[in-house]
């Protein structure tokens, strides 16, 4: 499906310092019963977000006015278990349009770069640095430029480079997703099948 | 000639095209779908006037949501209710071969897929399921995919997938009694943590693989993704070979003789490569358990849980926050931990072996008071054989209550939850929060551990109790 094209991003952050976040947390699997895409963003992080009773956790960072932003700064390990791609439509549908942390999982990392949000890696030490960086000041931004590959945080200009590679670098610029190249491949992919 | 790994020689096979600077074009050989990643798959590509590629190449089940009792009557779930029936649309319009409830075939994706013989040496599978990895028992390239490559997979029968790092985890031995193949897999990834398998596809090899039964073989690579890694393989051998012969749609005849033959070239050359190696032994290994919200937080059943003695800071954050959503604290034992449900089942260990285990060891005793055990089958090919063998008698009189096939109380999506704040000791994969229902506290052991804490109340080394067993008779 095609989404937003990614160019330049410059915003705030979102910090949820917790390791090893499975996409469980991201979005339960009892809400994974729709048939069609639409409000998982309402679900991101349930149980973390939100009691029992369905009243919003004071002391969950998606409840605290303190922060927002397009970008989630998460901690490490990001996004395993569950293949579940409703994790990464929850944090798009919410708002966001980058993660960043120093570990991704790869499922969820593929995941990401299929339907538009951008996971970006960074060294440990510069994670650090983006996490005392919003604690110091929840305003600070950073700018994610996906045309120079660079992370940068705005208020001590320190900048990372980050990889993705040039095939799906194209893709997010432009908002194409694989199954438009895959279609172009048929005649080849009949070809191959018919060998088999 | 180049020096190969099995893992090098099936990705090779299957690439159409290699974009530089970007991934492989990856023909799919085998896709399994259920009812809970592909609605929208299904709904995107009708939105793109696409039809399915190869139907013939999709075979699709409902697993991870159906009830596991009444399955004859309609399901009571309107939203699961919605999803199964998408699900049976969607199969006959694209042509889908579909093994509805109530069929013979019917069960848990990853059990039935072997058990039919879809499942063979030298495939690329896939299925919008992390545990896909299962497969990889048979010398295969199996893994999860999300919902956009399921409907690449329809359209095209490929995806685009960067080729992954190779590691090689040998464990060579004999294991001890009371030791099974979750305990390997238990053991490895509290070695190399939950993340510590990211990017790679592992081999597993050494002689105590090789010793394990097909059903054993499963139960380890459907962890990999446990610790990260896409998925984990283990060559192709007599037993595989065995375990196929006669299936219904393994191949037959002299279409047999010829796979078989090229079955047996799928292994890993002498010499062959990989970016990364593990060896252990099995006599290290014992019974296992997990203490927190990770499958990488385990330690044998007989330990303490690990204190946070030169722990980072970040990394004590996250830790006493997973042993403060179980209810422990750093340096516990994890012996005589009161326990109120047991959960057998899941693509992990919900086969025959695992009932067998279970039956065998209950035979004649009586759960706890305290426990509420539950059973549930991979599959109805899994109840039959329980059925015919005696074991749901002898589970019944033991006091397990036997469900019907499904993933169940792995990840509670349909009923089956386990009560927020209990703690269950579960065959399955994963201990994340919540992950068998709200608030819920999970450990992951294996069957036979699961049957000791089913009869004692309490966290227990089987072999105890085995012990104990020998000295009265």
């Amino acid at each position: 499906m095609a989404y937003d094209k990614f160019d330049v991003l410059t915003s705030r952050m979102v910090p949820l310092s917790t390791e090893n976040v499975d996409t469980d947390q991201i979005i339960p699997a009892r809400f994974l019963k729709a048939t069609e895409r639409k409000g998982f963003g309402d679900n991101l992080f349930r149980d973390w977000r939100y009691d029992s009773e369905g009243n919003p956790k004071p002391d969950f960072v998606l409840n605290d006015p303190t922060y927002e932003g397009k970008i989630l700064l998460a901690g490490r390990n990001f996004g395993s278990g569950s293949s579940r791609e409703h994790a990464v439509w929850a944090i798009y549908d919410y708002g966001f349009r980058c993660v960043v942390s120093s570990f991704f999982a790869d499922i969820f990392k593929n995941n990401c770069l299929n339907i538009g949000v951008l996971p970006v890696t960074v060294t440990p030490e510069f994670a650090d640095e983006l996490f005392a960086a919003v604690e110091a000041d929840p305003s600070a931004e950073v700018e994610v430029d996906i045309n120079k590959q660079t992370i940068t945080l705005l208020s001590t200009g320190r900048s990372e480079s980050f990889d993705i590679n040039s095939y799906k670098k194209q893709n997010m610029k432009n908002g194409f997703d694989d199954i438009d190249y895959l279609l172009n491949l048929k005649t080849e992919i009949q070809a191959f099948e018919a060998g088999r | 000639m180049e020096k190969k790994t099995l893992f090098d020689k099936i990705w090779d096979a299957h690439v159409i095209k290699s974009i530089p600077d970007g991934p492989d074009v990856f023909f799919i050989d085998k896709h399994f779908i259920h009812e809970v990643t592909s609605p929208v798959a299904f709904l995107n590509l009708e939105k793109r006037g696409t039809k399915v590629m190869f139907p013939e190449r999709t075979v699709a089940t409902p697993d991870h949501n159906v009830p596991t009792i009444d399955q004859d009557k309609t399901i009571k779930d309107q939203l699961s209710r919605m999803q199964v029936e998408k699900l049976r649309e969607n199969c006959k319009r694209h042509g889908i071969d579909l093994h509805d409830l109530g069929t013979d075939h019917h069960g848990i994706v990853h059990v039935i897929g072997p058990e039919l013989g879809i499942t063979q040496p030298g495939m690329t599978i896939v299925c919008g399921d992390s545990h896909t990895s299962t497969h990889g028992a048979f010398g295969t390239i199996a893994f999860g995919i999300g919902t956009s490559e399921v409907e690449m997979v329809f359209a095209t029968q490929c995806i685009m997938q960067a080729k992954p790092k190779k590691m090689r985890i040998t464990v060579d031995g004999t294991l001890g009694r009371g030791v099974s193949s979750k305990d390997i897999i238990l053991y490895i990834i509290s070695q190399i943590s939950a993340s510590g398998g990211t990017g790679y596809f592992i081999e597993y090899a050494g002689s105590a693989i090789r010793s394990l039964s097909m059903e054993a073989r499963m139960t380890i690579c459907n962890m990999s993704i446990e610790m990260g890694a896409r998925g984990g393989l283990i060559a192709p051998d007599e037993t595989t070979f065995n375990y196929l012969e006669g299936k219904d749609l393994a191949p037959k005849g002299e279409a047999w003789d010829q796979a078989v033959a090229y079955w047996k070239t799928l292994k890993t050359d002498e010499g062959a490569e990989f970016d990364l190696e593990y060896h252990y032994n099995a006599v290290d290994i014992e019974p296992m358990i997990t203490y927190g919200t990770n499958p990488g937080m385990g330690v044998k059943v007989r330990e303490s849980i690990p204190t946070t003695e030169g722990m980072k800071e970040s990394v004590k954050k996250s830790y006493i926050k997973s042993l403060d959503y179980m209810g422990f604290k750093p340096g516990e034992p994890m012996k005589g931990k009161k326990i109120d449900y047991v959960f057998v089942g899941s693509c992990t260990n919900g086969r025959i072996e695992d009932l067998r285990t279970v039956a065998e060891f209950v035979k004649g005793k009586k759960k706890a008071d305290n426990i509420t055990a539950w059973i549930v089958p991979g599959s109805r090919e899994v109840e039959k054989k329980a059925m015919e063998e005696g074991l749901v008698q002898i589970l019944e009189e033991a006091g397990f209550k036997l469900r019907q096939p499904g993933c169940s109380a792995c990840l509670a999506m349909n009923d089956d939850k386990i009560p927020s704040g209990k703690y269950a000791v579960s065959t399955s994969n994963r201990n994340f929060e919540g992950r068998q229902g709200p608030g819920s506290r999970t450990l992951l052991a294996s069957p036979l551990t699961v049957a000791a804490v089913a009869i004692t109340g309490e966290i227990t080394d089987p072999r105890d109790l085995i012990e104990e067993l020998a000295l009265e008779k």
